[in-house]
């Protein structure tokens, strides 16, 4: 592995630049993936923020859903935020009966989890793979793990109010995914995280 | 979900939520049909509405605020964010959009103004705001008030695009003018813009508006949407253009499509082919001065 990878941005719709910025902070080069072409040359993936009904919708229609699925299988290491962890999730509660998604990480994720934008929020939550400080997590129409295989590793709980015990931040090998929006906090510590897991991969 | 330190209405997350929205198409619809319709096309949100902008000019009468019924039947029918208009300066319409679960305001004037002096209050909700804006100054009278997402206005209901054009041009070409500008020069700046010091400087630092910038108001066709996407448009609002054509459906995907590709001409010309007849067409320049849109807000 070099020392700088080049990580790709799936740039289907959502928060593309935001999550380029975080990249290009720790180190990483990025570039933007929107064809089958593009999935080649990369070391790493991050599905970002959006809206997962659209992004599953256009990967359909673009014919990447299945080239993402085989990379995802060859093992490129991805790291999906919020509509990007229902992309990596094998399961999805309250979709459309149609939603597709790559999958790969061996969780059941429910969309809009908190309910609906005016319920959207963000707290501080402990990440103790990232470190002891706590991590601002910004919640936008979020989805949550529901439940996960034996093989993930659960990386932060939140635990407040009635979302007591929720799974918000998972790691299944080199799959990462969090149900909330560190690019939008500047706290690019869980992009440090996958990057370090692109390179040691 | 409320938990003892759990923040909802935050600026971050307000403006979060239209960085979501990034890249996408949000289509007009009146009612829970046409909202499946623009969801299985790949609209990243919709936007509630009982009356489209080109029925409002033919119609003409006071365009209010939409029917709560039909407000929920669109939200049960789609699983993409939906958005719905309040009068400019109706804060009672607003809290009624609020309490409805709306995911996002659209303080407009394609709907007749309320208050012909005041915006609403944003900063007092919880649901986030998107307004229009003709020009820099008027951005940022709405970002102080709390909006937090932009569109050019254009002007809607007409399959013109030129305006959307205008304004757009106007807004970046502001913001181009305050990066090249010296520190001491942004107080008069801000004079001029009738805007606060502490936006101008941020805008001038950044070269950008500190929130996302759609486009709206006139845009019909895949070449429209890719003409304001390559002219700096996060994104594009898209309303009589869709459900007033010929085809929705094949329209709708393929202003998704172009706005997705909006660089890549070969695709813009491909999703351009076989769409039917495109809305009938006003000419802003024919329609009388007190009809137009865009002199509404202030």
């Amino acid at each position: 592995m070099t020392a700088s990878p080049l990580i790709g941005v799936l740039a289907l719709q959502g928060d593309v630049k935001e999550h380029e910025l975080a990249l290009a902070a720790v180190g990483a080069r990025t570039t933007r993936v929107r064809t089958e072409a593009d999935l080649a040359a990369i070391d790493g993936l991050v599905i970002p923020g959006g809206e997962s009904t659209t992004m599953s919708n256009l990967a359909i229609r673009l014919d990447l859903i299945d080239p993402l699925r085989a990379a995802s299988k060859a093992g490129l290491p991805m790291y999906g935020s919020c509509a990007g962890m229902i992309m990596l999730a094998a399961r999805i509660t309250d979709a459309r009966p149609d939603q597709q998604t790559i999958g790969g990480l061996d969780v059941t994720v429910r969309r809009n989890a908190f309910g609906r934008q005016v319920d959207s929020f963000e707290i501080d939550l402990d990440i103790p793979a990232v470190g002891s400080e706590p991590f601002r997590a910004v919640f936008i129409r979020a989805p949550l793990v529901e439940s996960v295989g034996s093989a993930v590793e659960v990386l932060s709980i939140l635990d407040h109010g009635s979302a007591a015990d929720t799974i918000v931040a998972v790691r299944q090998g080199v799959r990462l995914a969090t149900s909330f929006h560190p690019e939008l906090t500047g706290d690019t510590r869980i992009h440090e995280l996958f990057v370090q897991i692109v390179r040691q991969h | 979900m409320a938990g003892q330190d759990a923040v909802t209405g935050t600026s971050r997350v307000k403006r979060g939520m239209a960085d979501m929205l990034k890249g996408g198409v949000i289509m007009d619809v009146v009612n829970a049909e046409q909202a499946k319709i623009a969801e299985d096309a790949g609209a990243v949100a919709v936007m509630a509405l009982e009356r489209v902008p080109a029925d409002i000019r033919a119609q003409g009468g006071v365009a209010r605020m939409s029917d709560p019924d039909m407000i929920d039947d669109i939200i049960n029918a789609v699983s993409v964010p939906v958005m719905a208009k309040a009068r400019i300066g109706h804060f009672a319409e607003a809290q009624i959009l609020q309490s409805l679960g709306v995911d996002y305001i659209d303080e407009s004037e394609v709907l007749t103004p309320a208050d012909y002096a005041n915006h609403i209050d944003k900063t007092l909700f919880t649901v986030p705001f998107v307004c229009g804006a003709t020009n820099l100054g008027e951005a940022l009278r709405r970002l102080t008030e709390g909006a937090a997402m932009i569109r050019s206005k254009g002007e809607a209901g007409t399959g013109d695009v030129s305006n959307a054009v205008t304004h757009m041009r106007r807004i970046r070409g502001d913001i181009a003018r305050l990066t090249s500008m010296s520190p001491d020069e942004l107080y008069v700046a801000a004079k001029e813009l009738q805007a606060t010091y502490d936006l101008v400087a941020e805008v001038a630092r950044i070269g950008r508006l500190p929130v996302v910038l759609f486009t709206a108001g006139g845009i019909a066709t895949p070449a429209d949407a890719a003409m304001m996407m390559q002219l700096g448009a996060d994104g594009v609002f898209v309303g009589s253009g869709i459900f007033k054509s010929g085809d929705p459906v094949r329209r709708a995907q393929a202003i998704v499509q172009a706005t997705l590709n909006f660089d890549n001409p070969d695709v813009v010309a491909k999703v351009s082919r076989g769409l039917g007849d495109a809305m009938v067409g006003i000419n802003v320049a024919d329609i009388p001065v007190a009809h137009r849109l865009e002199d509404r807000g202030w």
